[in-house]
């Protein structure tokens, strides 16, 4: 885990380049004025903002991080099909339930994300994190967290854990490095 | 053929809304109503906009791409808010329905 860029006037770099293209999407177009604009806006906000902010994990893997969206993407083109069939399907023959994850990811960054894919991939719609923070003595880091899922369908509940576990948390570790 | 295009990806779209609206009202408890506008209401609304990105970019000149920061967004805080509405019916102990497997995996909270 990095918390601190390279370069010290660009303390966020990915949300520079974001911050970059809603600018030049926002405005719909690719003049000179509005791309130069837009790079002093990109890299003026973050650092006037800075001292606000917590300080969150960098991204470590661009290139891995990319592959991982395309990849998440094109899993919720498919979970919406699946709901859909299930949604329209028959409703007896579903069996819902609850599952725990258990989570390498130590930094709440990086789980917010997993939390996130996880609810918008097939029929799994993510609860809550445990333990929870408040309920542990002051300042105490827990050893394992869970995330608590709901399952529209369960089927396999191992088989579940695995796929979320290897599709979706290994490139998250790897991507932040902690 | 940009004007068939448009259609498919209307009809595509308002068939995934239709779906995740009738998953509001047919599904039998709380949690699993969640499954629909969580899901289904994503890629209805992104093959809705990109319709409206390829309408409009033939419209006028040039592309407009506006339509994709929509998406961004939506696909931003569509699990928040879901995660926000299933944390407060943990919170309220809303019931599942009876076949609903690991309710003891749910744990109080402080």
């Amino acid at each position: 885990m990095r918390l601190d860029a390279r370069f010290s006037w660009l303390p966020t770099p990915f949300r520079s380049l974001m911050l970059f293209s809603v600018w030049l999407l926002l405005n719909n177009s690719l003049s000179a004025g509005h791309i130069v604009l837009g790079l002093i806006l990109a890299i003026v906000i973050p650092l006037v903002t800075q001292p606000f902010r917590t300080k969150q994990p960098l991204i470590l893997k661009p290139g891995l991080a990319i592959r991982h969206l395309l990849l998440v993407l094109y899993d919720i083109i498919t979970a919406n099909v699946q709901v859909a069939l299930l949604i329209l399907g028959p409703t007896k023959r579903l069996n819902p339930g609850f599952i725990k994850v258990p989570l390498d990811l130590s930094h709440s960054m990086p789980i917010t994300i997993l939390a996130s894919t996880v609810s918008l991939t097939p029929g799994t719609v993510s609860a809550e994190v445990y333990p929870w923070l408040e309920s542990l003595p002051n300042g105490d880091k827990p050893e394992q967290r869970y995330l608590l899922i709901h399952v529209l369908n369960l089927e396999d509940e191992e088989e579940l854990v695995k796929t979320i576990k290897q599709r979706y948390e290994a490139p998250l570790k790897e991507i932040f490095q902690c | 053929m940009a004007e068939w295009i448009i259609s498919i990806l209307l009809l595509i779209g308002g068939f995934f809304v239709l779906v995740g609206s009738i998953g509001l009202v047919k599904m039998p408890d709380f949690f699993m109503r969640l499954h629909g506008p969580t899901k289904a209401t994503t890629l209805g609304m992104a093959s809705l906009l990109t319709a409206a990105m390829i309408y409009f970019s033939q419209l006028q000149d040039g592309v407009s791409a506006k339509e994709i920061l929509i998406s961004i967004f939506l696909l931003l805080t569509a699990p928040i808010s879901g995660y926000m509405l299933i944390k407060s019916a943990i919170h309220h102990k809303l019931k599942s329905i009876e076949r609903t497997s690991g309710n003891d995996n749910i744990e109080d909270d402080v």
